[in-house]
C-alpha cells in the first residue's frame, strides 16, 4: 500500500524483475535475426511494452503509489498516441506525393520556364 | 494496490476511485508523497513529451522519405574476429543500462534501510555503468562519423534524414545519461557523508526515478530506432 514514509519492499521482487528485464532484452535483441514483417514487429512491441511496464510499475514503484499520482502521470501521455497516429497518416500521404511527383518530370518546372520566357 | 468499493475494509479511509476524489479535493496537498518526488514525476512527464516528439519526428521522416532507409542492423553491426554480428554494441549497451537500473533499485532499498554505505556504493556502481554507456556511445558515434561518413545532412547508405534523427535522438539521450551520472555521483557523495540522516532517504528514490526513466527511454529508442 502507499505510505507517507517511502517505498520499502522485499529485495526478492527487484531480483525477479531484474532477471525478467534481462530475459526480455535478450529476446528483443534476438528479434533482429528474424525476417522483417508483422510477426517481428509484434514481438518487438510486445517486449518493449513488457520492459517499460515492469520498469515503471516495480523499479519506479508506480504500482504502490496512490491513484491520484498514477493517473496524473500516466494519463497525459495518452494524448501522444493521437500525435503519433496523425503523423503516420500525414507521413504516408507525403511519401505518396513524393513517389508520384518526384519520380516523374516535374510539371511545375515547365510552368516556370514558360513564365520566364514570357518575361524575356 | 487500491481495493474496490468506497472504503477500505475496517477503516473510514476511502479506497479505489474514491481516493482520486478525496486527494484532488484535499485542502493542503494532492499528492501524498514528498514534494521532490512529485516534482520529479512531473519533470519526467515533460521529458516524456520531448522524447516522444523526437521519436515521432523520426518516424515521420522515415515514413515519408522516398529514398530507402539505411539498415540499422548492418550499420550498427560489429566485426568480431572476422564475423559480423548485427547490433552487437547496441545489445551490450542495452544490457549495461538494465544492469545499472538493477543496482539503482537496490540502492533505493538500502537507502530506506538506512544502510548508507551500501546505498552509496550501489549508486556509485550505477553511475559507473552509466559512464561506461556514454563511453560506448562515444565509440559508436566516432565509428559512424569517421569510418562510415555519416553526417546529420547526408550519409553514404541511404536516406539523408538518417543522420539527423540518429544524432538528435541518441545525442539527447546520451546527454540525459551524462547528467544522470553527475547527479547520482553528487547524491551518492552526500549519502555517504551522512547529509540525509535527519531528512530521510527519499532523495535516493527521487534520483532513482530519473535514472530508471533514462533506461525507459532507451527501451523505446532500442525498439524504434535500432530494431525497426
Amino acid at each position: 500500500m502507499a505510505s507517507d514514509t517511502g517505498q520499502q519492499h522485499p529485495l526478492k521482487i527487484y531480483f525477479i524483475i531484474w532477471a525478467l528485464l534481462f530475459l526480455f532484452s535478450g529476446a528483443s535483441y534476438a528479434t533482429d535475426f528474424l525476417d522483417h514483417g508483422l510477426f517481428r514487429w509484434g514481438l518487438i512491441l510486445l517486449f518493449m511494452v513488457l520492459k517499460a511496464g515492469f520498469i515503471i510499475a516495480i523499479f519506479m514503484h508506480m504500482r504502490w503509489e496512490r491513484l491520484a499520482l498514477i493517473y496524473a502521470i500516466l494519463g497525459p501521455p495518452v494524448v501522444l498516441l493521437v500525435l503519433i497516429g496523425l503523423m503516420v497518416v500525414e507521413g504516408e500521404y507525403t511519401e505518396g506525393t513524393r513517389m508520384s511527383r518526384f519520380s516523374a518530370p516535374l510539371p511545375i518546372a515547365g510552368h516556370v520556364a514558360e513564365h520566364e520566357a514570357a518575361h524575356e | 494496490m487500491a481495493q474496490d468499493g468506497a472504503t477500505a475494509a475496517g477503516t473510514n479511509e476511502p479506497a479505489g476511485w474514491q481516493t482520486i476524489v478525496t486527494d484532488w479535493s484535499s485542502d493542503k496537498q494532492t499528492f501524498r508523497v514528498p514534494w521532490g518526488k512529485a516534482m520529479m514525476w512531473i519533470f519526467l512527464l515533460s521529458d516524456t513529451f520531448i522524447f516522444t516528439c523526437f521519436l515521432t519526428g523520426y518516424m515521420h521522416v522515415r515514413v515519408s522519405t522516398a529514398v530507402p532507409w539505411p539498415n540499422p542492423s548492418e550499420v550498427f553491426g560489429l566485426n568480431v574476429f572476422g564475423v559480423s554480428v548485427p547490433l552487437l554494441l547496441i545489445g551490450i549497451m542495452t544490457f549495461d543500462l538494465i544492469t545499472s537500473s538493477g543496482t539503482m533499485a537496490l540502492a533505493v532499498n538500502y537507502g530506506y534501510r538506512r544502510d548508507r554505505g551500501r546505498a552509496a556504493a550501489l549508486m556509485f556502481m550505477t553511475a559507473a555503468f552509466g559512464a561506461i554507456f556514454v563511453g560506448m556511445q562515444a565509440f559508436e558515434w566516432s565509428k559512424l562519423i569517421i569510418e562510415e561518413g555519416v553526417r546529420p545532412w547526408a550519409n553514404p547508405m541511404g536516406a539523408s534524414q538518417f543522420g539527423a534523427s540518429f544524432f538528435m535522438i541518441t545525442g539527447f539521450h546520451g546527454l540525459h545519461v551524462s547528467a544522470g551520472v553527475v547527479y547520482l555521483s553528487i547524491v551518492a557523495m552526500k549519502v555517504l557523508r551522512g547529509d540525509y540522516e535527519k531528512k530521510g532517504y527519499e532523495i535516493v528514490e527521487i534520483a532513482g526515478l530519473y535514472w530508471h526513466f533514462v533506461d525507459l527511454v532507451w527501451v523505446f529508442i532500442f525498439a524504434f530506432f535500432y530494431l525497426w
